[in-house]
């Protein structure tokens, strides 16, 4: 695992059960190894069917399997599906070379919408992760998603876009490549919808 | 997912579960049988899927104590045979394993157990390798996928070479852990079962029997010896002996590489971890006087290695331990790669992460971010069975309370369920405790208890609880909450549900017909019929003797996959008046479906649109009748 090459590639994929968190590091799995690589992929999950919170690991890497989980602040990537829940890797896996890629809209724990706790105000967290990581892009997925047809085509978008990233190794094509026998014919035309949407936001704000 | 019996190896994208299944189809497995229950269950939906293109039998069993005993079963007529479970259900299986152990077995038979350090996903922590020790067990622990299939595929040879039950223990972390792995050959069966009865399985005579099982454990002992499953990387007079086992190793191997420890640390990784191959840890035992322990739960390495150390005496001299006894490594939860570097730089006093990034930003966002409590999922029958619960027993008034189980509906300890449940352990314990509670009105008990047990869970051990009731006249009321699947652990089929683990149909099992045979009224209706279930169960609290109401309706996760639901919610803006209305914001602070939110700008209530399910239940509970419920237009 020399660091020279920036392997192992320790990305992180973190939201609220039923965002297709756990299917997304699969994808991302899958296109790796078809590319040579090793990867290992820890997921975290227990009750999260149930509104609880997901976090994959994924570490990617050229010789040898890395251990399932990414040591503490040695995230390469963050893809944050929901804002509240990548603030809370932020102190354990985040550093100030790491690039985070998060979907703004929340999902309201339970004690949030009984009015118990707030939730963090948008601007702070967004604030916060801009003064804390290397580089930032915060959009509105689940809208790009609604529009596509349903909030659940935000995974494709943020690994659409996660694969526009300078380095990475897989590319757009790879990934509808992986999708391919995962997804249904009927879905599959819709999936690549998201993940051209998705490549598109960090090319157009790295022009700009 | 063919690639899980895709005959010939090559490099696939396998998780922990998957490699176990895939390793005992390399075996050759033929017969396979579990018990639902996570971190272990897609051992068997692996294997299930397996079945279609392989000649192999794999069953979701009753619960685990049968999935065990009829895998015995398939050993003693000599087929290769495997049982998997979680660490409860090594408890449920343990007074036949406990017994079977002196008997031996035929056909290579491997029970897999999946212990949930931290309990990610369980009612409580606990390291069923201490059984492997009770029980004279051989023990095999892997620390990555990749051990996971040899050593899976390896358990039933050694099985077979000394004739008993073999133990492969996972933990949460591997179970759930997708690896690129090799895969090999997979080994067709060409099992032919038959029991020669001139080899009858007993215990007897006892005593006879105990020490033909230890001689079986000093054949492995000898075998462990040379095993390529305990390996040693380091320096050869390490100034610390580091000895793990499972996941922790890769921690290990990870923060020596990082802390550049390597010329100070030494990493032996036992995989063979019962019984401990003597002669291997003789030698490394010797190589350092600082000697640590790694390893998830219990201090089981560290026990029995301190307790061969003492045997050994002056061959290794005296050491100084660092693990869960010495206080250097936590005794409870789950290792992570984080915890095991703060472990090291206290050994080495090496400045730690403080002063650093992680302070800064625990700093900066200390305690402003909410906790993410569980809660059941939009259109959750539970939430629909609990509201109904919690009305009836206000109605009551007699401070009455609900005896639990485990399941999803176990969340009713939880605001999500109004925090009605007020006690939960084990599969089917909520029946028995009933048992207690309803023979002590004779010593002046007035306390109203309800019962609640899932449809699973009542096959699985709820039964026995109910006899007893009818046997010795206990005033029980049983509500089942059936929501026609295992659905907890991901929606596995039960006897109730008319179809197998290999999508052959059955004919159901009827939790009615079962009640009834008992001697209970039985009465079945909809929880979503919210102000009908509630008057349904004040009227049963208020009788007496066995009673079961069956609380009927389809997991709302499994509803969404067939189609979902017919409806499209609002709230209407001019009918909800917020805060003016007395009701206290009822439909969020106390009813909490994350498909209702506050808009604190309007002061109104709103459908979550990307959350709602559309089951329509909280029509029934806005004093205002602002949730308004339509037909979904196609």
């Amino acid at each position: 695992m020399s660091k020279a090459d920036n392997m192992p590639l320790n990305l992180i994929i973190t939201g609220v059960g039923g965002q297709g968190n756990v299917l997304a590091s699969q994808i991302i799995g899958k296109a790796v190894v078809k590319k040579g690589f090793r990867v290992t992929i820890g997921e975290t999950f227990g009750l999260s069917q149930r509104g609880g919170a997901v976090m994959s690991h994924v570490r990617i890497s050229k010789n040898k399997n890395c251990g399932p989980l990414v040591p503490p602040n040695m995230a390469n990537i963050v893809i944050g599906l929901e804002p509240l829940e990548t603030l809370r890797v932020l102190a354990e896996y985040g550093n100030r070379d790491a690039l985070f890629l998060v979907n703004s809209r929340p999902i309201y724990p339970l004690n949030v919408i009984a009015g118990e706790v707030e939730y963090p105000d948008a601007d702070w967290i967004k604030d916060t992760l801009l003064k804390s990581v290397k580089k930032l892009y915060w959009m509105d997925g689940t809208a790009k998603a609604i529009e596509l047809g349903g909030p659940i085509m935000l995974n494709m978008i943020m690994l659409g876009a996660l694969c526009t990233i300078k380095n990475f190794p897989i590319t757009v094509d790879d990934l509808k490549g992986a999708i391919k026998n995962i997804f249904p014919d009927s879905k599959l035309k819709a999936n690549y919808m998201a993940i051209n949407v998705g490549s598109g936001i960090i090319s157009v704000e790295s022009k700009s | 997912m063919t690639m899980i019996s895709e005959k010939t190896g090559g490099i696939a994208l396998l998780q922990g579960n998957e490699s176990i299944a895939r390793g005992a189809l390399e075996a050759g497995v033929t017969f396979c049988a579990g018990y639902p229950g996570n971190p272990s269950s897609e051992i068997i939906e692996t294997l299930a899927k397996a079945a279609k293109d392989l000649p192999i039998y794999v069953e979701w069993s009753v619960n685990e104590k049968v999935a065990f005993e009829a895998a015995t079963a398939a050993s003693y007529a000599g087929c290769r045979a495997l049982a998997s479970m979680k660490q409860n259900g090594v408890n449920v299986i343990s007074d036949f394993l406990l017994n079977m152990t002196m008997s031996g077995t035929n056909g290579g038979l491997v029970l897999i157990t999946c212990d949930d350090p931290a309990g990610i996903s369980s009612t409580n922590e606990e390291d069923a390798r201490l059984f492997a020790r009770m029980g004279g067990i051989p023990l095999l622990e892997p620390a990555t996928a990749q051990e996971a299939i040899e050593m899976t595929k390896w358990a039933f040879e050694l099985s077979e070479a000394i004739k008993n039950v073999v133990i492969l223990r996972s933990v949460s972390r591997l179970s759930h852990t997708r690896s690129s792995v090799q895969t090999g050959l997979i080994t067709l069966s060409d099992a032919q079962p038959f029991f020669d009865t001139s080899k009858p399985y007993h215990t007897f005579p006892v005593v006879a029997k105990h020490e033909a099982r230890n001689q079986k454990l000093d054949q492995a002992r000898e075998i462990f010896e040379t095993s390529h499953f305990n390996t040693y990387e380091g320096p050869e007079a390490p100034e610390l002996l580091v000895i793990s086992s499972g996941c922790p190793w890769n921690y290990a191997a990870e923060a020596v590489e990082l802390m550049e420890l390597g010329e100070k640390v030494g990493l032996l990784k036992i995989g063979t971890t019962w019984p401990l191959p003597v002669r291997l840890l003789e030698k490394y035992l010797k190589i350092s006087d600082k000697i640590m322990f790694l390893e998830e739960v219990e201090p089981f390495l560290e026990d029995n290695v301190k307790s061969l150390a003492a045997q050994l005496g002056h061959r290794v001299g005296v050491k100084t331990y660092y693990g869960k006894m010495s206080g250097a490594v936590p005794s409870c939860g789950e290792l992570t790669p984080g915890l095991v570097m703060k472990i090291f730089s206290d050994i080495f006093h090496l400045p730690g992460n403080t002063g650093t990034y992680k302070d800064e930003i625990d700093t900066m966002i200390a305690d402003k971010l909410p906790v993410r409590e569980f809660g059941f999922c939009p259109g959750c029958p539970h939430r629909a069975s609990f509201y109904a619960i919690k009305t009836a027993l206000a109605w009551d008034d007699r401070n009455g309370f609900v005896s639990g189980d485990i399941g999803c509906y176990t969340m009713g300890i939880w605001p999500t369920g109004f925090n009605q449940v007020k006690s939960v352990h084990a599969m089917g314990s909520g029946s028995g405790l009933a048992c207690g509670y309803g023979k002590l009105e004779r010593f002046g008990f007035d306390q109203p208890v309800i019962t609640v047990c899932g449809d699973s869970t009542f096959f699985h051990a709820g039964i026995p609880g109910l006899v007893n009731a009818k046997f010795n006249g206990a005033d029980i009321f049983l509500i089942i909450l059936d929501n026609s699947a295992t659905a907890m652990t991901g929606f596995q089929p039960h006897p109730g549900t008319g179809i197998t683990a290999m999508g052959d149909v059955t004919e159901p099992v009827l939790i009615e017909n079962i009640c009834r045979s008992i001697g209970a009224d039985v009465e079945v209706t909809d929880p979503y019929e919210l102000k009908e279930t509630a008057e349904r169960i004040y009227r049963l609290m208020k009788k007496t003797g066995p009673r079961v109401l069956i609380l009927r309706r389809k997991c709302a996760l499994v509803q969404g996959r067939e189609g979902g639901f017919p409806f499209n919610m609002h709230v209407d803006p001019n009918k909800c008046i917020g805060e003016d209305c007395g009701c206290g914001r009822y439909c969020t602070r106390i009813f909490r479906c994350p498909g209702l939110i506050w808009n604190s700008i309007t002061g109104k209530s709103e459908i979550d649109r990307v959350i709602c399910a559309g089951c329509g239940i909280c029509v029934d509970i806005c004093p205002q009748n602002a949730i308004i419920r339509e037909g979904k237009v196609e």
